[in-house]
């Protein structure tokens, strides 16, 4: 059980949470995720290790509701019990230490790099974060990322801040020696299709980029084989062996397609999650 | 001399065909009437070849007569001293090949029914009052217990008999290790293995979920930080192989620990009122013959398939499952392709699967197993149609405290290497037992070591 000390919206739809988890504090290294369970009943869910506090013996999490799961989540409250959370789990990060890092964030991603890039910056990098979102209001933490790198660039899809377009538009500006210049090397994490289209902004640069994937899991120690993904026509289990890989090695086309396996079950669970907040509402 | 019947007391059974749609227990266990019928059956040997079929020894003739003169408590008192888990191995020890292979009776009729007999002892003993009273902590020695397995729950249990403070870490939300993730219900009821646990809990054992050694905490740090004083390593074989083939990582591709899994630990028989979900499409082929594929096929009939298949390269003589579980799955209606190897998984323009394709074996000379090696017959590939397919082919050691310790050393299939006497690893202070020792193998086995290892520890801090 890990209690909730603080709890803040982000946006509608994207709650911080700051959870007294001492021995995953003590142990975390930027990279690594946690696998909560919210009920009895309930699915095992991944998410990444925002930040985290070894002396508090807290962590931040980040989650974005999507389905039952991180709904559900979204409405536990301040001394609220997670039923169970544990970690850290995955590979740390690793990165040569290597001048100018570029860390690009979209959707929940961009508070996965908060301890990431706060970490490559104390230890000397250059560091850049490149966040995007579809409007201004969606734009996450930016007063947290701004203390953790060198420059915040952001993009909006609406031009409501930063640049008006993709974050690769960006990135693709840095590579071409705009701002802050052209990445040694570069870091994504967000929605696949983001990450997808890094990967391909970068290839053919011979950039080295990671990308953190994020298949279904169940338990999180290799022992399912359910997040298995495809990386230099091998296969890795992305909770031990990952959640970060080579993005130049990455089958993404067989990553998206497993992650749509249960979309018809996800939406029969979410209607039926819906139909019983709707019958509490009612009471 | 009580008469020698010829065939063994049969167990109650559920009809197959109501049985194959729900979880509740096949075995219907013996009655009183049963048992002693059953116990009669005993020759009580001068030299009781059975008990050298038992992994730990347990003095089958004494507990047996006891049950024929009804003192059940005596039975069970005997049986649990040799046994720590005898409700769980009753039910799933494969005992044709270990404790009723050996017996007498079997030369010219049919062994005595040792495991329906184990069971039903320990079925009695559960409907009891708790026994045992709870044991002050004699000794100021602590130990770590990793991995909730039968290894890892015997280990402890011994080692709070013998004084020790002693606490168990478990990586998942629930205790049990295959027992709660791997075998299903209607073979083991999870309401034996918590009454299981309750006990290691009323002897004072501590167990704390959610930690995985290696990750939250690492070894060293049990010692150096946490102050234990011995570590027992009974984290098991989780680690699923693939095989290799195109096609498998198609969507509706499963291994049987995460079909099995998402069913047993997550309950996804019970969607959506739980919320993981399994994908089960009308025919399911799962490949391989072991115990584990045929919880699996069975398994996926209660979970809606209407087909259920299972391929194996080698014949039925070379199956590994339980006689019984194979006959069980007979009688439930599951088709079995022998002598059938798959060779890739087909799927459509979406990724899902649609078949199967597959190759006639045939088999030739002996392998360095001893068993017939089964030899492709050029040409004869052919396509099974299928919706779902679940590899079972085995399972190793999970290498995740293996890579995050120093020190700790294993042989080339991962398992980790022990003294054969001490059950000590490479590491000072630091023993292990069960599958992550053996690679996978059976619940009693483990259970032995588990016990065996207690002991070692024992004398490694107070002898
Ligand atoms: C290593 C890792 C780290 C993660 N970190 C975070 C994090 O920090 N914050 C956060 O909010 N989420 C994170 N995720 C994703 C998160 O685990 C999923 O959003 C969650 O499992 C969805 O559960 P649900 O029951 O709410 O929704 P479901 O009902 O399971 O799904 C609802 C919708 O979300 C989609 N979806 C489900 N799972 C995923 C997934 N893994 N990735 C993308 N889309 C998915 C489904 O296709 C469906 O459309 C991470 C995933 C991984 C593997
Ligand atoms: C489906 C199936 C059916 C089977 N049927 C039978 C049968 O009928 N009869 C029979 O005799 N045998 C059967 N077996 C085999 C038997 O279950 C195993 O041999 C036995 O469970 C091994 O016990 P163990 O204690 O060594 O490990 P396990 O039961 O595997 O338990 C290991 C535990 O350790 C935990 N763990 C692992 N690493 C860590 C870590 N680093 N930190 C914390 N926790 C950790 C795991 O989560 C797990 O809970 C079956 C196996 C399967 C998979
Ligand atoms: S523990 Fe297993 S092998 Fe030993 S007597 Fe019981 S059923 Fe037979
Ligand atoms: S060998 Fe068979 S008949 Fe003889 S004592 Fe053992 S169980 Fe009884
Ligand atoms: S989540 Fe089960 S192996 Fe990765």
């Amino acid at each position: 059980m890990a209690k909730i000390l603080e709890k803040r919206s982000l946006t509608p739809v994207t709650k911080l949470f700051r959870v007294e988890a001492p021995l995953v504090a003590s142990a975390a290294k930027p990279g690594q995720f946690v696998i909560v369970r919210v009920r009895e009943g309930g699915e095992r869910i991944p998410l990444t290790i925002a930040d985290y506090d070894r002396d508090e013996g807290a962590l931040t999490i980040v989650v974005q509701e999507v389905g039952t799961t991180t709904r559900l989540l979204g409405t536990l409250e301040v001394g609220d019990d997670i039923l169970d959370l544990v970690g850290p789990l995955g590979m740390a990060l690793e990165i040569p230490a290597a001048g100018h890092i570029v860390g690009i964030g979209g959707g929940f991603g961009a508070a996965a790099l908060l301890c990431l890039m706060r970490e490559l910056s104390a230890r000397g990098d250059r560091t850049t974060i490149i966040l995007g979102a579809r409007e201004k209001g969606l734009l996450i933490l930016l007063d947290e990322l701004t203390e953790v790198c060198d420059n915040l660039e952001l993009c909006t899809d609406d031009g409501s801040a930063g640049l008006k377009g993709f974050v690769t538009e960006r990135l693709a500006q840095l590579i071409d020696g705009d701002g802050p210049g052209r990445p040694d090397n570069v870091v994504a994490i967000g929605p696949m299709p983001m990450m997808r289209a890094v990967t391909e902004t970068t290839r053919d640069q011979g950039i080295p980029t990671l990308v953190s994937l994020d298949p279904l899991m169940i338990d999180g120690t290799g022992m399912c084989g359910g997040c298995r993904v495809t990386v230099n026509n091998e296969v890795k289990f992305a909770c031990v062996d990952g959640p970060f890989f080579d993005a130049h090695q990455v089958d993404f086309e067989e990553a998206v397609r497993r992650n749509k396996m249960y979309v018809k079950q996800e939406q029969i669970s979410k209607d039926r999650a819906e139909c019983r907040s709707l019958a509490v509402g009612q009471d | 001399m009580p008469l020698k019947r010829v065939d063994k007391t049969p167990m109650p059974e559920r009809d197959a065909v109501l049985r194959s749609h729900d979880f509740i227990e096949v075995n219907e266990g013996y009655n009183i009437a049963h048992a002693r019928f059953e116990a009669e059956r005993c020759l009580r040997c001068q030299d009781p070849v059975c008990i050298d079929g038992c992994p730990v020894k347990i003095p089958i003739p004494d507990f047996v007569h006891l049950i024929a003169a009804g003192d059940l408590a005596g039975a069970a008192k005997i049986l649990r001293s040799a046994n720590p888990l005898p409700a769980i191995c009753g039910r799933v020890c494969p005992q044709e090949s270990q404790c009723e292979e050996q017996c007498s009776l079997g030369t010219r009729f049919v062994p005595v029914a040792i495991g329906y007999l184990e069971r039903f002892v320990a079925d009695w003993e559960m409907g009891q009052a708790p026994g045992e009273e709870p044991e002050q902590p004699t000794r100021t020695e602590k130990v770590a217990i990793i991995g909730s397995g039968p290894a890892g729950l015997v280990c402890a249990g011994e080692l709070a008999r013998l004084g020790h403070p002693v606490t168990i870490f478990e990586g998942l939300h629930a205790p049990g290790g295959v027992l709660r993730y791997g075998i299903p219900e209607f073979r083991l009821p999870k309401e034996v293995l918590d009454w299981e646990i309750d006990q290691l809990k009323h002897l004072g054992v501590e167990i704390v979920c959610n930690v995985i050694i290696g990750k939250t905490i690492s070894l060293d740090d049990l010692f150096d930080e946490m102050g234990y004083s011995a570590v027992f390593v009974g984290t098991g074989a989780g680690l699923p192989q693939f095989m290799g083939i195109p096609g498998e990582n198609l969507n509706g591709v499963y291994s049987a620990n995460e079909f099995l899994t998402r069913v047993n630990l997550m309950h996804a028989d019970d969607f959506p009122n739980a919320d993981t979900p399994v994908m089960v499409g009308k025919r399911i082929a799962v490949i391989g013959a072991g115990n584990t594929a045929m919880d699996t096929v069975r398994t996926a009939l209660r979970v809606g398939a209407e087909k259920g298949m299972i391929v194996y390269r080698r014949s039925d003589k070379e199956m590994t499952a339980r006689v019984e579980e194979h006959h069980h799955a007979v009688e439930e209606g599951v088709e079995f392709h022998w002598l059938t190897n798959p060779v890739e998984v087909l799927g459509d323009e979406d990724g899902w699967v649609t078949g199967l394709k597959c190759i006639s074996m045939e088999l030739g000379e002996p392998d360095e197993s001893g068993r017939a090696r089964p030899v492709p017959i050029e040409g004869s590939e052919f396509v099974i149609p299928v919706d779902n397919v679940v590899l079972s082919i085995g399972n190793r050691p999970n290498p995740l405290l293996l890579q995050t310790t120093k020190g700790l050393k294993s042989n080339k299939w991962g398992c980790l290497v022990v003294e054969d006497e001490s059950a000590q690893t490479s590491l000072r202070h630091v023993f292990a037992g069960g599958d992550a020792v053996t690679g996978a193998a059976t619940v009693i086995l483990a259970a032995g070591a588990g016990k065996s290892a207690a002991a070692a520890i024992h004398e490694d801090l107070c002898g």
